[in-house]
């Protein structure tokens, strides 16, 4: 594939994205301000050269405020979208490779079971128990994510199973077991990678919205949700406090749909080609 | 009727048809036979109008002497379904599942003015009673009609407002050899009846031979031969046309190896489903094999036809130890055949799939695709022995050991035909299952396969099970020939002895079914010109 | 059909049951004492004791399940702990503003996205194609509270033609949509994005099968195709999101008040996981869930009258 051939949202999409990635990683190591501690001589600072974003109602740079909370938003969607993967698409290619059968019954109702409740929820319910904190934020979105990826890869399963390389493999001796790792998951994982950056990208939103209203990660965490909401008491005098980080989470999640868009075509007319 | 001059027609550039010309009169039968890429079925398309976009042509396609290709867009809806109208290949996707057939019947009525939902539904149902589908409610959805059903439902509604044309585009190669049968009586009936002239468009020779009184024969966008028939098919002037005739009824040659010794062995094997979950509980189970007993003997090429649902694919999953038998015995070389069986056993059969295009792993190698079968071996060759015997097997089937480094997708449907073979070669199978093997492909390509396969029964001692419904190629290869119906067998005996002198009435039934083409050259008297 | 109903009621049934035991599980089973967890540090032996039979925590926990099972059914919800009053007086006020809102942001999602996804599909490639796909794009990155501040900056604070909170009650009734009308744009803006989308695509597919073909072969223009053909049969996808989607619009509705100072659900909820006032959040929970599993059995029985291969004879 020569890069002419990249579609341009796939291009787009991954320079939106990594440099929030970049952002991040960098923050691990250095931020231009440090983000605990309160200065409020400093505080809402217009833009500056020294304070390119402006500081905050308690003084912090928001620029490194923004940089640290990317952090925590891609920990937190990252993470989700793994235990989403790691325990989802097995369910699904068993469901997939029994067709029919009890297990698949079991999966298909649990994956029903799971969706009716909404992340929220679930937030809503560990954190009424264990109290609100970034690894329950992530427990409920990946546990939301579960059914999601057991739905694609049986969907993307089902399909495979009629055909008859995989009629030739059950001739060659090997069992479904077998026959779902080498034959079947290889050929869904174009399906995964597109449905994995779109759960990314959900991840990034629901993460925003659990710590607007306090339930993901806790001060002094920076997170972009909470940020938006400590500002709403301040959006009629400096509405740049609540416009910043929302502008954050609206290119981060852009740059990653755009990107699962581009991917989705990336991958596909080559195996179009293939015929 | 129809003119067609010069029609030259390109899409993306890509020129499809060139200087095109044919034309045939009202009441008449035009065949256009070509095999697949010839540009047929865009031919079909220019006439009505519904090529896609990027497509430029050149030339005239005139119905009694409008240009249609000057048409508007509005002016061809006009035509469409009232003057022109045409069925596909695919009648199991061609209805929308849905809408009540009676409402699709009458759409055509209703979508031209003619007749007001009421009025066009009694119309409708006096359209499908023509085709032979009185016994069947316009209150019914497409899933309930069998494939032979929804393609009379297609053409009811194509004929509903009587057009002067009607295309029928490979209209019955999707169907069975009785259902593709009634068809064409069918079409033949209503062209007789209303005057209409039929379009035919097919790979096969034998259908037209039966029904055209005129034939085109293309050859990548171009028209190489056209005229009578009967004449045509007697004298044969054009080099593709012998070829395309030769390789329809070719016959490989093949050496007598057959001895007494039974390979394979069943007896009185039954095998059913459990029925169809209906809310809580299950249905009656669905009997798909019932009693049936046959040997086939070490060196022998035995043939096994029977339409779809007779119960074939499920017999040869059992043969194949992946399924379970409920009563009965399977036996390959004096072993016993269940799913439980030692793999070293299963090495001894094989199996070649109809579609060369599902056949395969696409992100695999050739190599790692033929080898695959090695993993039934107690001892697997690795590395170099490895390839040695994946280029042997490729030699085997004239492919050259390089393509093993290739992907399936960049070779053709017969190249990959031959990729198969060779991976049910690796094992030195005894037993070689060749189920509508051959069915998907082009039939000049199908010649070259059934040759390859004679040969290899001779240079190997294999033995095969011909699976297939298509009469022809079952003559051409096979010794011995059992006729299966609803999972039981119903004639068993020598190919030629059944093909000649079929004693039980499916039999019969199948053989009147099957489009011939004549043996012989020049022997149809009343057609020569 | 009538089995088809039945079958899906029964499903309903069992997941409310596994629902409720899975709530009962995480609320009160799982992690230890409840009693002790509500009290904090602060608890003496006796406020332990007290609580413990006030919540009836006494019995054995297959009782106690269906002691809340059983008033659940009968409409007792249990006494809220931290307001002392029974909590289904307080979910009846509130869910009267939360579930409107819900369906008031589904009916404006469904409203927008429809015409908006049939003109991408059939105006495939175009310039109002790319237009709607970037516009979309854009929509479905947007955090629908985000949206609503920003909606109240505009609307509310600079133009002053909406108030910037609170909801008037259900007395005018005009009045109680128009202070809906903003949070429900916020929250149908993202959703209306997805749904076109799915809109668009679930049309092109069903534009590349077989049966449009034939349906233009029997005269009829793209547009009566697609109207006649391609739509319905587009809607049975469009049909599982927009189910989906509801839930998605019940939780962000609870999210989306707080925006917006409205009386609902949300600040309810909210509240009892602060205050550690688990009779609040188990039930309250249990009926977000109800309502989403009901929603899912109707858009189940939707299925079945758009698509007859699922009305088995």
């Amino acid at each position: 594939m020569t890069l002419r051939s990249v579609p341009p949202a796939l291009l787009i999409g991954a320079a939106l994205s990594s440099v929030f990635v970049l952002l991040a990683l960098i923050s691990f190591a250095w931020t231009p301000h440090p983000v605990d501690g309160v200065t409020i001589a400093n505080r809402l600072q217009p833009f500056s050269p020294t304070h390119p974003l402006g500081t905050d109602q308690l003084g912090r740079d928001i620029l490194s405020m923004l940089m640290v909370g990317a952090q925590t938003s891609i920990a937190v969607a990252l993470i989700a979208v793994g235990i989403g993967v790691a325990l989802g698409v097995p369910l699904g290619l068993a469901a997939a490779a029994n067709r029919g059968s009890l297990l698949d019954e079991v999966i298909m109702r649990g994956n029903d079971l799971i969706f009716a409740f909404p992340s929220l929820v679930i937030a809503i319910l560990i954190t009424a128990r264990y109290g609100p904190s970034a690894t329950n934020a992530i427990l409920a979105i990946g546990i939301f994510n579960i059914p999601v990826f057991a739905r694609v890869a049986r969907g993307g399963a089902l399909p495979i199973w009629t055909l008859d390389y995989i009629l030739a493999a059950r001739t060659a001796g090997k069992g479904k077991i077998r026959i779902s790792a080498e034959h079947i998951f290889p050929n869904i994982t174009n399906l995964l990678i597109v449905q994995a950056t779109i759960q990314f990208s959900l991840g990034i939103l629901a993460e925003a919205a659990l710590s607007y209203v306090g339930l993901g990660a806790q001060p002094p965490i920076p997170s972009w949700g909470r940020m938006l909401a400590e500002a709403q008491t301040m959006i009629y005098t400096h509405p740049m406090l609540a416009v910043l980080p929302g502008l954050a989470i609206v290119l981060m999640v852009l740059g990653l749909n755009l990107m699962g868009d581009g991917l989705r075509d990336a991958l596909d007319p080559r195996l179009r080609r293939a015929r | 009727m129809i003119d067609i001059r010069n029609l030259s027609l390109s899409i993306h550039g890509t020129p499809i048809l060139r200087d095109l010309s044919l034309g045939f009169s009202a009441g008449e039968i035009f065949g256009l036979v070509g095999e697949s890429g010839s540009g047929k079925s865009m031919t079909a398309m220019a006439l009505m109008g519904l090529l896609p976009r990027g497509t430029r042509t050149q030339g005239q396609a005139r119905l009694d002497g409008t240009d249609l290709l000057t048409l508007t867009e509005a002016q061809l809806c006009a035509l469409r379904g009232n003057d022109i109208a045409m069925i596909f290949q695919e009648p199991m996707t061609a209805l929308n599942p849905v809408q009540t057939i009676g409402d699709q019947v009458a759409e055509t009525l209703t979508i031209h003015g003619r007749a007001h939902r009421a009025e066009a539904l009694k119309i409708a149902r006096d359209r499908l009673d023509r085709v032979g589908l009185s016994h069947i409610a316009l209150d019914r959805y497409p899933h309930e009609l069998s494939g032979g059903q929804r393609q009379r439902v297609c053409i009811a509604a194509a004929i509903a407002l009587h057009p002067r044309l009607l295309i029928a585009d490979e209209p019955t190669t999707a169907l069975d050899v009785t259902t593709q049968a009634q068809i064409l009586d069918l079409l033949k009936e209503l062209v007789a009846e209303d005057g209409m002239s039929l379009l035919l468009i097919t790979h096969d020779l034998a259908v037209v031979a039966d029904m055209a009184d005129r034939i085109a024969v293309m050859k990548q966008g171009e028209i190489v031969e056209s005229g009578q028939t009967a004449t045509v098919l007697a004298k044969q002037n054009h080099p593709y046309t012998r070829a395309l005739f030769a390789a329809s009824s070719h016959s490989p040659d093949r050496s007598e190896t057959t001895t007494p010794t039974p390979l394979l062995s069943l007896r009185d094997v039954h095998r059913y489903y459990p029925g169809e979950r209906q809310g809580f509980r299950r249905g009656p189970p669905v009997q798909a094999v019932r009693g049936v007993s046959f040997d086939l003997f070490t060196g022998e090429s035995l043939g096994l036809v029977g339409e779809s649902g007779c119960g074939k694919s499920t017999l040869t999953r059992a043969i194949l130890g992946l399924e379970p038998v409920q009563e009965g015995q399977i036996q390959l070389i004096g072993h016993p055949v269940t799913p439980a069986m030692p793999r070293a056993e299963r090495a001894n059969m094989q199996i070649v799939f109809q579609d060369p295009y599902g056949s395969f792993n696409p992100r695999w190698r050739v190599e790692h695709v033929v080898a695959e079968p090695f993993h039934l071996l107690d001892r697997r060759p690795e590395g170099a022995e490895r390839r040695a015997r994946v280029a042997e097997a490729l030699t085997a089937v004239r492919l050259s050991p390089d393509d093993m480094e290739k992907y399936p997708h960049e070779f053709s449907g017969g190249q990959r035909q031959r990729i198969a073979i060779a991976r049910a070669l690796i094992t030195r199978p005894k037993l070689l299952v060749l189920d509508e093997a051959v069915s998907a492909l082009d039939v000049s390509v199908r010649a070259s396969i059934l040759d390859l396969l004679a040969d290899l029964q001779g240079e190997l001692g294999l033995s095969y099970l011909f699976i297939s419904h298509d009469l022809t190629v079952m003559r051409a290869i096979t010794d011995r020939v059992l006729v299966m119906q609803a999972g039981q067998i119903v004639e068993e005996g020598a190919t030629e002895a059944v093909f000649t002198n079929p004693r039980h009435p499916y039999t019969r039934q199948l053989l009147a079914a099957a489009p011939r083409l004549p043996d012989t050259i020049g022997t149809r008297d009343d057609a020569l010109v | 059909m009538l089995r088809y109903i039945l079958i899906r009621a029964l499903s309903l049934g069992l997941s409310l049951i596994v629902a409720s035991i899975v709530i009962f599980a995480v609320i009160e089973v799982i992690p230890g004492d409840p009693a002790s967890f509500m009290l904090g540090l602060n608890a003496t032996d006796e406020n332990l004791a007290a609580l413990r039979a006030d919540l009836g925590l006494d019995g054995s926990k297959i009782d106690r399940y269906f002691a809340w099972i059983g008033g659940m059914v009968t409409g007792d919800f249990g006494t809220s702990y931290t307001y002392r009053v029974p909590v289904s007086d307080l979910v009846l006020d509130r869910i009267w503003v939360s579930l409107p809102l819900a369906l008031f942001a589904l009916t404006l999602s469904t409203l927008i996205a429809f015409p908006i996804g049939i003109i991408a599909a059939a105006r495939r490639g175009t310039a109002a194609d790319f237009s709607i796909m970037g516009a979309t794009q854009l929509g479905i990155a947007i955090p629908n509270f985000w949206f609503a501040m920003l909606l109240v900056l505009v609307f509310a604070v600079s133009l002053q033609w909406f108030s910037a909170g609170g909801f008037p009650g259900w007395d005018d009734p005009l009045a109680a949509l128009k202070s809906l009308l903003l949070p429900a744009i916020a929250l149908a803006l993202p959703q209306a994005s997805i749904l076109a989308r799915v809109m668009r695509s679930a049309l092109l597919e069903t534009l590349d099968q077989d049966y449009i073909r034939t349906a233009r072969a029997k005269g009829l223009t793209q547009g009566q195709a697609i109207r006649r053909h391609a739509l319905r049969n587009a809607m049975i996808p469009v049909l599982t999101i927009i189910g989906l989607q509801f839930s998605f619009l019940l939780a962000g509705a609870i999210i989306i008040e707080n925006v917006f100072f409205l009386p609902g659900l949300g600040r309810l909820i909210f509240q009892g996981i602060t205050q550690r006032d688990l009779v609040v959040v188990e039930s309250v929970t249990m009926l977000l869930v109800f309502a989403v599993i009901l929603v899912t059995f109707l858009v189940d029985i939707t299925y079945a009258l758009v698509d007859p291969r699922l009305r088995r004879k």
